[in-house]
């Protein structure tokens, strides 16, 4: 009986023992279990493509026929001897400001109107995000009809006002104001309402010390709400500086060939990744082309980022003192 | 929340602010009701009279034309599969990974947070030649396992959870349920899962519309053979690029799903986002 019952306890501690081993172990791992998808997927489809591009770009390297031979820095050189590399350089800087300049203060001016104490406020709200769910391809596709050079709307305004019709497809300038109205369209609502959102949880009596000072409101809007919206400002341009050099949809979309227009008049970077790896088959110069805006992105993040911080500083501590003295 | 709500301007305001924001929705509404516009018309009376302001009856026609013309069906099953599986896994994979960050502790957990962070400015899109290549070697291109597995999970969505579950769910909770001798999973499965609810369906909803609305990697890889929507869009431009009443009725045709979603969940889509605006 005795040594029965020792044995049963003995095996019994021995179950606790392994039970208890078991769950240290679980509670050291499973933190490192649950996160590692992330870090797998982006190694693998993130990290891992975007070194290897560096690779492909130092070969030839063709879309059917596979790795050819090490060619050291050549296409680089050939894409840096192209003038469509360029004119797409040219023409993604040229739709990017005219896309995120407009498109942020547009996008503060909606954001105060919507701060004020509305009636209906979601109705509103709901309205400017509108955009947001129609896929770019289908806003380039509306756009393209609006922005026709011969019968599209916008031209039939501009002649019944006795004025020239644009060429939208055929200038440069004139294609990346339609292909920016259609980022711009898209977005601006999305950003407003982030705007909104960092205006809202500025404190009230902020502005209520500036009236008793006699400020009026536009002078509020411009000392208080701008600086204090300054770090989603940041936010905001820096993700729309990453989106906004890739842009892709809307210029492929702007005419039925896809390349950018005749003259690539409208050819951005990626576009021209995408001829030159799908349509000519050169995997090796797109890659190229890939890294070198990569290179172009990470060098404007890194400027964008300083230029903002400082400017964020500065007004910061200004508000700050300002803010003491009315305390 | 009562206390941030009341912002700036406490006063209602004047005619001329409703003036500006009626003019703002215009600006959002009228493209998409001039597709509509368009896509209704007979392209033969739209050459003919020119501008009109009214729909026409044509849509039905049109919209017939654009579904014989391309995979309508095809692509838009394929859009409703992808964004869905997408959605699911982006949801599944972050709560776990926010779960873990926003309530568990163990070695490295500040460290690996900012690293996920700072990927979301890594410009992954311009990987695609090797991402092509890998695709082309797995013997994916053209099928929709291509597009579903690199977005299975984002560093957006395990910020984005872990920065709801840290304020959502009380650390006492899950310490009671382990004291109980709940396994890890077990208390992420009945306490983790639960409490992250609002925000995963949140993440869902963004996700689903971002993938829905998704082109360039799709069109790379897919091919006009087995295409999503916007891919199906581009073949349909392609095809009629002189008749914009039915390349239109098309857009129409496409739109119609997200704009339904936007319908019954537009308000959750603007709280999210203003609850990310704020917390992020």
């Amino acid at each position: 009986m005795t040594t029965a019952a020792a044995e049963v306890t003995a095996r019994s501690i021995r179950r606790i023992a392994l039970s208890h081993r078991l769950s240290r172990w679980d509670v050291r791992f499973s933190p490192y279990l649950y996160i590692s998808p992330f870090f797998l997927l982006f190694g693998l489809v993130g990290l891992f493509p975007l070194l290897y591009t560096a690779w492909v770009s130092v070969h030839d390297w063709n879309l059917i026929g596979g790795q050819g031979d090490f060619v050291g820095l050549e296409n680089f050189a050939t894409v840096l001897g192209q003038p469509y590399f360029w004119t797409s350089l040219r023409n993604t800087f040229s739709i990017f400001l005219l896309s995120s300049i407009p498109q942020v203060i547009a996008a503060i001016a909606i954001a105060a109107v919507l701060d004020f104490n509305l009636r209906g406020k979601t109705f509103w709200r709901m309205g400017v995000l509108l955009p947001y769910v129609v896929a770019p391809v289908a806003v380039a596709l509306i756009f393209n009809d609006l922005f026709g050079d011969r019968y599209g709307l916008i031209n039939s305004g501009i002649m019944s006002l006795g004025l020239e019709p644009i060429r939208w497809h055929v200038d440069v300038l004139p294609s990346h104001i339609a292909i920016a109205t259609m980022v711009n369209f898209r977005w601006t609502g999305y950003n407003a309402l982030i705007f909104l959102a960092a205006m809202q949880a500025v404190p009230r009596d902020y502005y209520e010390a500036a009236i008793i000072d006699g400020a009026n409101r536009l002078r509020t809007f411009w000392s208080i709400t701008v600086p204090l919206l300054r770090p989603i400002i940041i936010f905001v341009i820096l993700t729309s500086t990453i989106g906004g050099l890739q842009i892709f949809d809307e210029a492929r979309m702007f005419d039925n060939v896809g390349q950018g227009g005749a003259n690539r008049q409208w050819q951005t970077l990626t576009l021209y990744i995408y001829e030159l790896g799908w349509g000519q088959r050169n995997f090796g110069r797109a890659s190229a082309v890939a890294w070198l805006l990569f290179l172009i992105i990470i060098v404007i993040a890194i400027i964008n980022f300083m230029i903002t911080r400082r400017i964020a500083g500065s007004a910061d501590r200004k508000l700050r003192t300002r803010a003491k003295g009315i305390s | 929340m009562s206390k941030t709500i009341i912002g700036g301007h406490d006063r209602r305001p004047g005619i001329w602010v409703y003036g500006i924001l009626i003019a703002v929705l215009l600006g959002s509404a009228f493209p998409i009701w001039w597709s509509f516009l368009i896509g209704s018309q007979d392209a033969s009376a739209l050459n003919k009279n020119g501008m009109m302001w009214i729909p026409g009856g044509n849509f039905i026609a049109n919209a017939a034309t654009v579904i014989d013309s391309i995979p309508f069906w095809n692509a838009l099953g394929n859009s409703i599969i992808v964004s869905s599986a997408v959605s699911l896994s982006v949801v599944v994979f972050s709560t776990l990974a926010g779960y873990a960050f926003a309530k568990l502790k163990f070695r490295g957990r500040e460290g690996l947070l900012i690293f996920v962070i700072a990927t979301m400015a890594v410009p992954t899109q311009l990987g695609i030649v090797p991402l092509f290549i890998i695709m082309a070697r797995l013997g994916w291109t053209g099928s929709l396992w291509a597009v579903i597995a690199p977005a299975m999970v984002t560093a957006f969505g395990v910020f984005w959870m872990t920065q709801y579950l840290r304020d959502a769910l009380p650390d006492e909770l899950i310490e009671a349920v382990r004291m109980d001798g709940a396994s890890m999973i077990r208390s992420f499965w009945h306490i983790g899962l639960p409490a992250a609810r609002p925000a995963a369906a949140m993440l869902a909803l963004f996700t689903f519309i971002g993938t829905w609305t998704n082109f360039f990697w799709p069109f790379i890889v897919l091919g006009p053979g087995n295409p999503t929507l916007p891919v199906a869009l581009q073949q349909l431009q392609a095809a009629f690029y002189v008749d914009y009443s039915l390349v239109l009725a098309g857009v129409v045709l496409s739109i119609i799903p997200l704009i339904l979603v936007f319908v019954v969940l537009g308000k959750q889509l603007v709280a999210g986002i203003m609850q990310g605006a704020v917390k992020g």
